[in-house]
C-alpha cells in the first residue's frame, strides 16, 4: 500500500460565515464557498473536472453542487458519513486526483440546519431498524463518557465540569478572533458552570452550536499546483475508521476512549510518516462537538501522552500560545457545526495557518497540521487528515 | 382437583394521597409509562417466577382499560411473559367482574381438559373526573393466577354467577372518565341484592354455611358496603372479611377482588376456605379451598410488601400530567421528539428483541451481544448464535446521562447497563430517585410504554432500581 502522501495539493479554499443564516439558501452556501476557493486557486469553474459534496441532511445527489455552480455534466458524487462527510468529500476528491483520473477537482461541504425546526432531527431520517429503543440527542452519548471519566479519575462533579469548562473557555477565546465564526464572545469557567444542564453532566456551554455553513477546496496535482501558486498545501495522509457499534454491544468497552479515534489517527500517521504525533503535529483542528470529546481526542490521537490530558488542559498546552494549539478558529464550539461543512472548514483554518494567512490567530512555525472529525456516536466513524506546506 | 397453582400481584410504586391532595387516604397509581397491559405483565412475571411456562396453554386478560379497542393485549402479555407461541390468548372486556369471570373460564377450560394450564391476568387504571370522588378512590394494580390440575395450592370448589343489567357505573367507548348514577341506587338495588344472590347461590350449590369460610374476599364499591353485605349474609365481618385495602391501594376495578385474593393467599393456611366475590353487571361467587401446597408457592413479594414499597407523587399536577389531562396530545409529550418514524414491519421482525429483550450468544466464543448480531462482534463467526433472553436478568449501571428535555420524565435517566452473565444495553430508567442513581447501582428490567407514534403504543423494557432484594 503506497498511500497518497504528497501526491495531492490544495491550491484554493473557501468558507462562508457560519451561523443562523436565515437569508442564505443551500445554493448560496455552495456557491459562495466554492467561488472563494475557485478564485483563491486562480482557476475557472470550467477547469473543474469532477466534484464531491459532503452533506448529511441537505438535499440529495450531486446536483446540490452542480446546480448552483452550473458545472456542466461533470461527475459529482454526494458523500455522507455523518459528521465526517466534509472530510470524506475531501478524501474522495484527493483519491480522484492521486489516481490520475482527474487533474483539478472540487470538494465542498455544506449543511443547512436552520431550515429544520429546532435543529436537526435525525428521527426523520429513513429508519434502518424499528427504533423501538432508546432514541436521544447526540449530547447524551457524550454525557455518558463524561460520567464514566469523572468516576474513573475520582473527580467530583464540580472538578470534572471545571476541567471541561477550560476547553470551552479556550475555544470561545479563539472564536473571538475568527470573523466568520458563529459565536464570538469570551466566556469564563463560571459561565459554563452556571449554564443550564442539558445532558447531565454536560451543560449548554459544553455543547457546540447548530449552524448553517459551506466550505470548499480545490485539489490538483503538485505539478499543476506549482504552475498556479508559489505556496500551497500538500495532503500528507488520511485515516478513516468505521466501527460496528462495539461500545454498546458487549461489556468490553471502557467509555474512557474512542477506539475509532485511535484507529483513524494511527492510519493517518502511518500514511503521513508521523512517528511521534505529540512532537510532530504543530496545530490541530478537532471535533469538539462536546467539551468531553475534545478532552478524549487529546489522548486518543496522541496529542497528549496517555493519562496526561487533564494536566495538559490545565497547563494550557492546547491554547493559541501553547505548544500545540487546538481549534484556533474556535472549533465546532464557536465557529459552529453545520455537519457536512465542518470537515473542510477545519482544513480551511489549517490551510490559512500553514500559509500564514490566519491574522490575529496566526500560530508561529506551523508546518504539520491535523484535522479530525467524528461521525456519530462511540463505535461509529472517524476521519483524520494530515497536511503540510509545500516548502 | 383444579385450582390455583401459582399467583402473583403488582402494585405500582407510586402513591397519590395525603394532605397535599386533600385526601385522608392514599391510592396506588401507575407511572406515566405504565398501563393495564404493562401492569398485567408485571403481575404475570411475579406469578410465573420459578414455575414452568411451557405447559401454559391459554392466557386470559381481564380489564376495562385496554390500550387498544382493536388489537389484543393478551397477545402482548403472552409474548412479554415469554410464553410458548402455541398459547391461546383472550381479552375479557367491559365488566368489573371480568377478573372473576376469567378465573371461572380458566377453571372450566382446565376441568374440561382443553388446557393443561391457563394464566389469568387482570389489571385496570380507571379514571374519575378531575376533582371528583372516583379520582380519589380508584387505584391502579394487577393480579395474575395460573390455574391447573396438578400441585394445586387452592382448589376451586365451585362457583355461582348472577347476571343483571344495571347502569350503576359505566363508560361509553369514547369516555375517558367513568359515569355513574347516584351511589345509593347502585348499592341498595345492585351490590347489596345482586352480590347477595350470588353468594347465597354459591353456598346453596356447594352446601356450605357461613362458618365454613375462613376469609371473605369481596369486591366492594366503598369501604363500608362489603361489611354490610357480609353481616347481612350471616358472616362475621370482624373476623372473616379480608381487608379491601381501599385506603392504601384504592379500587383497582377488574383486578380489585383478585389483588385481595392474592393478599389472602399470602397469609392463608392449608385448609382455609376463601369466598371470592366479583361484582359488576351481576356477580360471580367462587369457593376456594387452600391445600398443603400453598406453602410451596407462597409469594415472596406479596401484596403487603408491594404496598410497603412506595413513593408519593409530589403534587396533584404530577397525576394530571402523567394521565395527559393537561395536554390534549398527551401521548406524544412523554417522550423525546427523536421517537418517531415508526416502521411496523421492522417492529415485527425485531419482536423477540422488543418483547423479551433477546440478545445473541455466540456459539463459538460465548460472548453475549445486544441487540442480536448475525456476525459476532468478537470472533466474527457468521450466523452461529443462540437467542438469549435478558429481560429477566439483573444488571448494573456502567455509566449514565440524564436528558432534561422531557416534559414528563424530568430528567430522563439514560444508563448503559451490563447484565449479569454478559450483555450490555442502553436503556431508559424508570421508577427511580435521581439522587440514588450512580455507577454500580443494581437494576432490574420492567416492561413499559416507551413512546406513542402513528397511533401505536410502543412497549419495551426499561431498567428500574431493584424493588425487592
Amino acid at each position: 500500500m503506497e498511500g497518497i502522501r504528497d501526491k495531492v495539493a490544495i491550491v484554493g479554499m473557501g468558507c462562508t460565515k457560519f451561523g443562523e443564516l436565515w437569508d442564505k439558501s443551500p445554493d448560496d452556501l455552495v456557491l459562495e464557498s466554492c467561488m472563494e476557493a475557485i478564485e483563491d486557486a486562480g482557476i475557472d469553474i470550467k477547469d473543474i473536472q469532477a466534484g464531491w459534496l459532503g452533506t448529511v441532511t441537505t438535499g440529495n445527489s450531486g446536483t446540490i453542487l452542480t446546480r448552483p455552480l452550473k458545472l456542466d455534466y461533470v461527475p459529482v458524487t454526494r458523500v455522507e458519513n455523518v459528521c465526517c462527510s466534509g472530510t470524506e468529500a475531501l478524501r474522495n476528491a484527493a483519491y480522484g486526483v492521486a489516481s490520475g483520473a482527474y487533474d483539478i477537482v472540487i470538494a465542498c461541504g455544506m449543511e443547512k440546519l436552520k431550515d429544520h425546526n429546532s435543529g436537526f432531527n435525525w428521527a426523520r431520517m429513513p429508519p434502518d431498524y424499528s427504533r423501538v429503543d432508546v432514541r436521544t440527542a447526540p449530547a447524551q452519548f457524550f454525557a455518558k463518557l463524561a460520567t464514566r471519566y469523572f468516576h474513573h479519575h475520582g473527580l467530583s462533579l464540580e472538578e470534572g465540569k471545571t476541567l471541561l469548562a477550560r476547553i470551552a473557555v479556550k475555544n470561545h477565546h479563539n472564536g473571538t478572533m475568527s470573523p466568520n465564526a458563529h459565536i464570538r464572545n469570551e466566556i469564563t469557567i463560571e459561565t459554563v458552570l452556571k449554564s443550564p444542564m442539558i445532558a447531565y453532566p454536560l451543560s449548554l456551554y459544553d455543547a457546540c452550536g447548530i449552524s448553517d455553513g459551506g466550505s470548499a477546496a480545490i485539489l490538483t496535482t503538485p505539478e499543476i499546483a506549482k504552475s498556479l501558486k508559489k505556496d500551497y498545501v500538500l495532503i500528507k495522509g488520511f485515516g478513516v475508521s468505521s466501527g460496528s457499534g462495539q461500545p454498546f454491544l458487549t461489556t468490553d468497552y471502557d467509555f474512557l476512549h474512542m477506539e475509532e479515534n485511535v484507529r483513524a489517527a494511527a492510519a493517518a500517521y502511518k500514511e503521513a510518516g508521523i512517528k511521534n504525533p505529540h512532537e510532530e503535529i504543530d496545530i490541530a483542528e478537532v471535533h469538539d462537538c462536546f467539551t468531553i470529546h475534545e478532552l478524549y481526542i487529546y489522548e486518543d490521537l496522541g496529542l497528549s501522552a496517555k493519562g496526561e490530558g487533564k494536566k495538559d488542559v490545565e497547563e494550557g498546552r492546547f491554547a493559541l500560545d501553547g505548544a500545540l494549539p487546538v481549534n484556533t478558529d474556535g472549533g465546532l464550539k464557536c465557529f459552529g457545526h453545520p455537519l457536512g461543512a465542518s470537515g473542510i472548514r477545519m482544513v480551511y483554518e489549517l490551510y490559512n495557518q500553514l500559509l500564514e494567512k490566519a491574522g490575529k490567530r496566526q500560530v508561529k512555525n506551523a508546518r504539520i497540521a491535523l484535522s479530525h472529525n467524528l461521525g456519530g456516536v462511540p463505535g461509529a466513524n472517524c476521519a483524520v487528515a494530515i497536511f503540510g506546506r509545500n516548502n | 382437583m383444579v385450582g390455583i397453582t401459582s399467583y402473583g400481584s403488582y402494585v405500582p410504586l407510586w402513591r397519590m394521597g395525603g394532605k397535599a391532595m386533600g385526601m385522608k387516604t392514599e391510592k396506588a397509581i401507575a407511572c406515566f409509562d405504565e398501563d393495564s397491559l404493562t401492569m398485567a405483565v408485571a403481575a404475570g412475571l411475579n406469578c410465573l417466577k420459578g414455575s414452568d411456562r411451557a405447559s401454559i396453554e391459554k392466557v386470559f386478560f381481564a380489564s376495562t382499560t385496554f390500550p387498544y379497542k382493536e388489537k389484543q393485549a393478551a397477545s402482548v402479555i403472552a409474548a412479554a411473559c415469554d410464553l410458548p407461541q402455541g398459547v391461546g390468548t383472550v381479552d375479557v372486556a367491559n365488566s368489573l367482574k371480568g377478573g372473576t369471570s376469567a378465573l371461572m373460564s380458566a377453571f372450566d377450560a382446565v376441568a374440561a381438559k382443553s388446557a393443561k394450564k391457563v394464566m389469568v391476568t387482570a389489571a385496570d387504571m380507571r379514571m374519575g373526573l378531575p376533582m371528583e370522588q372516583h379520582e380519589r378512590t380508584f387505584g391502579d394494580g394487577a393480579a395474575a393466577f395460573v390455574i391447573g390440575d396438578t400441585d394445586v395450592a387452592a382448589e376451586i370448589e365451585g362457583s355461582y354467577s348472577v347476571s343483571c343489567d344495571m347502569l350503576d357505573i359505566w363508560r361509553t367507548q369514547d369516555d375517558k372518565f367513568v359515569r355513574f348514577w347516584e351511589a345509593r341506587f347502585g348499592l341498595t338495588e345492585g351490590y347489596l341484592k345482586i352480590a347477595a344472590q350470588a353468594v347465597a347461590g354459591l353456598m346453596k350449590k356447594c352446601n356450605l354455611q357461613p362458618a365454613d369460610f375462613s376469609k371473605l374476599v369481596f369486591y366492594t364499591p366503598d369501604p363500608k358496603s362489603s361489611a354490610k353485605l357480609a353481616k347481612m349474609l350471616g358472616f362475621d365481618p370482624g373476623t372473616q372479611l379480608q381487608n379491601p385495602m381501599l385506603d392504601v391501594l384504592g379500587n383497582t376495578g377488574t383486578s380489585f377482588a383478585l389483588i385481595q385474593l392474592a393478599a389472602a393467599l399470602d397469609e392463608a393456611k392449608p385448609g382455609d376456605r376463601i369466598l371470592l366475590l366479583g361484582y359488576g353487571d351481576g356477580a360471580d361467587a367462587i369457593a376456594i379451598k387452600v391445600t398443603e401446597q400453598i406453602d410451596k408457592i407462597r409469594n415472596k413479594n406479596g401484596v403487603k410488601a408491594q404496598l410497603d414499597s412506595k413513593k408519593m407523587i409530589p403534587a396533584y399536577t404530577t397525576y394530571l400530567v402523567w394521565r395527559g389531562l393537561l395536554n390534549p396530545e398527551h401521548e406524544k409529550i412523554y417522550y423525546s421528539n427523536y421517537q418517531e418514524n415508526t416502521a411496523v414491519p421492522a417492529i415485527y421482525r425485531e419482536r423477540s428483541r422488543i418483547l423479551t429483550l433477546c440478545g445473541s450468544k455466540c456459539k463459538d466464543c460465548g460472548v453475549i451481544q445486544f441487540p442480536p448480531q448475525r456476525v459476532c462482534v468478537k470472533c466474527h463467526s457468521v450466523d452461529q448464535y443462540d437467542e438469549v433472553k435478558l429481560s429477566d436478568k439483573k444488571a448494573t449501571i456502567f455509566t449514565y446521562s440524564m436528558d432534561f428535555s422531557s416534559m414528563v420524565d424530568q430528567p430522563t435517566v439514560l444508563p448503559i447497563i451490563d447484565f449479569e452473565g454478559g450483555g450490555r444495553a442502553e436503556v431508559y430508567m424508570t421508577d427511580r430517585d435521581v439522587k440514588e442513581v450512580k455507577i454500580g447501582m443494581e437494576v432490574e428490567m420492567t416492561f413499559r410504554k416507551i413512546f406513542f407514534d402513528e397511533g401505536i403504543y410502543h412497549y419495551y423494557w426499561k431498567a428500574m432500581p431493584v424493588r425487592f432484594q
